[in-house]
Parts: structure tokens; sequence; C-alpha cells
């Protein structure tokens, strides 16, 4: 085994197994803590796909970002001095048996097809794909870019207190 | 044994798979939440992976770059829900957004 395979290998079963964690944990905490590492092991393996720029992107908006967001989250729907915060699971036996054919079936679809392969080498996409963002994409870019100004404004919008209610 | 593209598509079949099962499983919306990430990380674990080792051009990243952007509003969205919920009803749980219901 090269130390390519070890090392992905390595962030494999990081993500999956904070995955798992984040899913299966009792307390609500330790899974907002979880996916922290699954983001690590995520942009783990985008570097190992030779994605330097999006595993840097991966590790500012997601870790930076949206885990502080969702950690707010944890924090503000509960009272703070309430120790264990737990969040309770349902209909696990109906859950576990849809997820689990879903994987079941992705598998086989990745493993049973034939997929055409070309290896693209490895080189730094940074400046390719800012290129890509002012040239081939520049409409879908401003499109994103309208679409986050009207998402972070709604939200604001919808948390704010109304003074007459 | 060398690492192609498959391995990826199973790492990624897994996390999407977990994703899908807490969402069907967690009551808590903050929970929630954290499993659509999950899937989304999944989906962009795909489109990387195609985009290395089986299209031969950067279209699968920049596609990424915008799932991402899209990830982020839907957490700000959804965490805004979530907070007016919380201040409406004193619970995080699903189950008791039932005001529509009538």
């Amino acid at each position: 085994m090269t130390a390519f395979a070890l090392v992905f290998w390595a962030f494999a079963i990081v993500t999956v197994g904070s995955a798992a964690v984040v899913v299966l944990s009792r307390t609500l905490i330790y899974s907002a803590f979880a996916l922290l590492g699954t983001f690590f092991g995520v942009a783990g393996l985008y570097a190992m796909l030779g994605a330097d720029f999006l595993a840097a992107t991966q590790l500012l908006i997601y870790v930076g970002g949206i885990l502080v967001l969702l950690l707010f989250g944890v924090m503000l729907t509960h009272k703070i001095y309430d120790l264990d915060l737990r969040s309770e699971t349902g209909n696990l036996a109906a859950g576990a048996i849809v997820a689990g054919g879903l994987f079941v079936i992705l598998t086989a679809t990745a493993l049973r097809s034939h997929w055409s392969t070309t290896p693209r080498p490895p080189a730094p996409t940074t400046e390719a794909i800012g290129q890509l963002f002012m040239g081939t994409y520049l409409l879908p870019f401003e499109a994103a870019s309208v679409l986050l100004l009207v998402a972070l404004v709604g939200a604001a919008m919808i948390v704010r207190r109304r003074r007459d209610a | 044994m060398t690492i192609g593209l498959q391995h990826y598509l199973v790492v990624s079949a897994a996390l999407f798979s977990l994703g899908v099962l807490g969402l069907l499983t967690r009551r808590n919306a903050v929970n929630v939440l954290m499993s659509i990430e999950l899937m989304l990380n999944a989906a962009n674990v795909n489109l990387v992976a195609f985009s290395r080792h089986a299209a031969g051009n950067l279209g699968g990243q920049v596609f990424a770059v915008f799932v991402i952007v899209v990830a982020a509003a839907e957490v700000a969205v959804g965490l805004a829900i979530v907070l007016t919920l919380y201040r409406l009803r004193r619970t995080p749980n699903l189950d008791q957004a039932d005001i529509l219901k009538g």
C-alpha cells in the first residue's frame, strides 16, 4: 500500500467516522464538533484530488463560517446552563433501512459502472478557476452573489424582533 | 492498489447515506441542518472526483464552489427560521412545529 493510499484511507475514515458521530451522537454539541472532523476530512479529500483552491475554500467557509453559525444555532436554541443538550431520534428503523438501501444502491452503481477515466494531471487550480469565474461562468457567479446578498438580508429580516409583536 | 475514482464515489455514498439517516431520524432542527450539510459535502466530493478523474476540465470544481455558496445561504436562512420557531414555541424539535396543521 503506497503512502498516497494510506493518506486517502486516513482521510476517508476521519470523514465517515465523524459523519457517523454527527448523525448518531445523542448530545447535540458533540454532533456539532464532530462536524468539524467531517469538514476537515472532506478538505483533505479535495487536496488529494488536486483541488487546492477548493480545499482552502472548504476550510474557510465551512469550518470558519458555517460551523460557527451552526454552533450559534445550538447555543441559541437551548438554555446555555442546560447541561444535557439531548437530541432525540425517532423513526430509527425506517431511517436505517432507507439510508442503508441508498448506500447499497449508490455503492453498487459506483463499483459496477464502467467509468471512462482520463485523469487530469495535478496542477495549481486557483488561477484557472478565477479565469473561469470571470469568463465562462460570469453570469452564474453574479447570480450567486445576488443570491447570497438576498439570503443574508432575508435571514436578518426573519430573526429581527418585531416591535408590535 | 491505486486510489481511483470509485474509492471517492464510495466514500461520498457513505457520507450521503449518513446524511439521509440523520435527516430522517433526528428531531432537532439544528441537527437536521447538519445532516443536510453532510449531503451537500458528499455531492461536492463527487463533483471534484469526477472533475479530476473523468471530465478533464475544471467545471466540476467551479460547480462545487457554487454548491458551497448555496450551502452558506441555506444555513443562514435555515437558522433564522429555526431561531424564529424557537422563539415562538420554546423548542427546537421539528415534531412540534405543527402550527400550520389546522
